[in-house]
């Protein structure tokens, strides 16, 4: 009688492994530092799933895993486990971000004006060798280029907020849910909201906001106000001096988005009123669509609705990249003893079929 | 595996808060615990809340035995087992006798576990009133008022429609005559063992953040009605192809070249100890 089934034993696993080597060996050598010179969006999207930012050790991971976006988010969550964790930031002042690119959708003019900046909008998608449009690559490379334009860009959503379009921002200061700490219980605030849509999936995001897209034609988003650029990490230490401390800068982008919508009215006579309903998004590196699809499901989430993107639960708990593929691929781990147990009642249930009486 | 990781791979503060969770779930058998749950080197849903409890909780004299199904020697098992050797160099051993921490996936061993060992069990949905009622808000809020209509009905339902209860593995238990608890998807055959224990079970859910604990000496009863007992998986006229163990929990196995059916311990260790007794 062979013997084989649930053995897998260790020389197997190590045999299998040594075969991912070989895979993972490719050739010529490839230097990770080679992603973080080229392949720039992917190492965004990798970094903002995991919710680490490192450029370097998210190109590290990259490579150890020939590439694949799961994989690679898996390393570098798995990492930050075994970090001690010391101490939070200061919340990041968004309004002085150093600005790659800003643009408004809802006004043609800004304050600040429009800067379209590194995009891929504008292009033609056609496969072309050399790198398309470098008209006049020399004049961006020269030292001491002055690109012109305020400092700091006042933001689109203030101006809407000082005409009374829309209600002062409710968040309570100070006292923010994080998720990685604290499981995610609901109702959550939204603090962990905004946490988990950042860390999610930026595929499901996607889905999720279009989604509402497709089956809500009468709600338009409006994208409010899009920037990306770099923005400073100050740390308060020691905590009890708070003295400050330069972290570095990280590259993100931000999204505020408007949604027209019904608001109960301030006075007995309306009870009812249009508003302007803002929906906040934000993402490591240069992230644009899912940063606007995460601040057109921060208002979703707080819309009435039986449809999927209006339930917290179903949203923040079905997004996250690792738990998601984890889940998934364990079904490929022996379920012998669940899938007896199945069988049992199965067959339980045609013995009683059988021993019934013919009618 | 770089060596500089701490003992355990997880930072100190992470594994005092997740025994800080522990002896809560321990204080309320059968209250699922929200703990902050990390991310670790193997799959999300491939037993992380089982092996942040191990991790945990492990000290360097512990003796480790880790199974997968009962299977000492399955992938699953071997790969847990090796990760947690190389974090933390405590002795492992497939022994269920010799070992003080056990973590396992869906099975309880066979020998009945002592008072100085603890067995961790994998855990992928830990509530069980997810059957019937999808949120989470709403099932934390019924178990807060112990209102577990729903999850009765289901089982009569099932009796209705099919003339029997087809909960297979997973099967619903009363804790302390307090919480309905899922024991894991331990097979029906291994609930009774839950009852009246002598050992420490911790349950433990990574990717839904939950730790709940069934103390030796705690009162564990599957759900039933008093007039339709609850019934275990029978394998009635069969014994292990192996050691010929009859009254254990068997793996229907198909031979590679006949496709006959045979039988054998899902239990490993013990038919291992079995067969070295007998020989």
């Amino acid at each position: 009688m062979a013997y084989v089934a649930v053995s897998g034993g260790e020389a197997a696993i190590l045999a299998s492994m040594d075969l991912t080597g070989l895979s993972r060996r490719g050739e010529p050598y490839f230097d990770p530092g080679l992603i973080e010179g080229h392949l720039k969006l992917l190492l965004d999207r990798v970094m903002s799933e995991a919710g680490l930012y490192g450029p370097s050790i998210a190109a590290a991971a990259l490579k150890q895993c020939e590439g694949s976006p799961e994989e690679a988010v898996f390393l570098l969550r798995a990492y930050r486990s075994t970090l001690t964790r010391e101490y939070y930031s200061r919340p990041l002042s968004l309004d002085n971000m150093r600005v790659l690119r800003r643009v408004s959708a809802v006004f043609k003019d800004i304050p600040g004006g429009q800067w379209l900046g590194p995009t891929y909008d504008y292009t033609h998608r056609l496969i072309q060798e050399d790198a398309p449009g470098a008209r006049s690559l020399e004049k961006w490379l020269g030292e001491d280029v002055d690109p012109g334009g305020p400092a700091i860009f006042p933001r689109v959503v203030d101006i809407l907020r000082e005409q009374g379009l829309m209600r002062a921002s409710p968040d309570p200061e100070g006292d923010y849910f994080d998720i990685t700490k604290r499981p995610l219980l609901f109702p959550c605030p939204r603090s962990a909201r905004l946490q988990a849509l950042a860390r999610g999936e930026a595929g499901f995001i996607i889905a999720m906001a279009y989604s509402f897209l497709r089956g809500h034609t009468v709600f338009h988003p409006n994208v409010g106000e899009l920037r990306c650029g770099y923005v400073e990490l100050l740390i308060d230490y020691p905590p009890e001096r708070r003295d400050t401390w330069y972290a570095g800068e990280i590259l993100l982008t931000e999204v505020d988005c408007f949604l027209p919508r019904e608001a109960a009215g301030q006075s007995p006579e309306r009870e009812k009123e249009l508003r302007v309903a803002a929906g906040y998004g934000i993402s490591f590196g240069r992230n644009e669509t899912k940063a606007i699809a995460m601040s057109i499901l921060d208002c979703t989430l707080d819309m009435p609705g039986d449809a999927p993107c209006h339930d917290s639960e179903f949203v923040l708990l079905s997004g996250d990249t690792l738990e998601m593929n984890g889940f998934v691929s364990h079904l490929k781990l022996p379920h012998y003893v669940t899938f007896q147990s199945k069988l049992d009642r199965v067959r339980e249930g045609m013995r009683r079929e059988e021993r019934r009486p013919a009618p | 595996m770089n060596r500089d990781y701490n003992f355990a791979y997880l930072d100190e503060g992470a594994k005092k808060e997740i025994r800080r969770s522990i002896l809560k779930a321990v204080a309320i058998p059968g209250y699922q615990v929200p703990f902050g749950s990390r991310e670790l080197p193997i799959g999300r849903g491939w037993g992380t809340g089982g092996l942040q409890i191990t991790l945990s909780i492990l000290l360097p004299s512990d003796i480790l035995k880790v199974i997968d199904q009962g299977s000492d020697d399955s992938v699953n098992a071997v790969s847990i087992k090796r990760l947690i050797k190389e974090c933390a160099a405590v002795g492992v051993t497939t022994d269920s006798e010799a070992a003080t921490v056990i973590q396992t996936r869906h099975r309880i061993p066979e020998i009945p576990l002592r008072g100085d060992q603890i067995l961790v069990l994998q855990v992928p949905e830990p509530e069980p009133l997810r059957l019937v009622e999808g949120s989470d808000l709403v099932s934390r809020r019924m178990h807060g008022e112990k209102d577990y209509n729903l999850i009765w009905l289901r089982l009569f339902e099932d009796l209705i429609q099919f003339n029997e209860i087809t909960a297979a593995a997973g099967y619903p238990v009363m804790v302390h005559d307090r919480y309905v608890a899922s024991p894991s998807p331990i097979p029906r055959y291994d609930v009774p063992k839950l009852n009246m224990a002598q050992c420490l079970y911790l349950f433990g859910a990574g990717r839904e953040k939950k730790i709940y604990a069934i103390p030796p000496y705690t009162k564990v009863e599957a759900l039933s009605f008093d007039d339709v007992p609850f019934q275990v998986e029978s394998f009635a006229g069969h014994a292990c192809g192996k050691c010929g163990a009859r009254d254990v929990f068997l793996d229907e196995i198909y031979d590679e070249r006949t496709g006959e059916k045979y039988y054998q311990c899902s239990d490993s260790g013990y038919c291992e100890g079995r067969r070295r007794g007998a020989g």
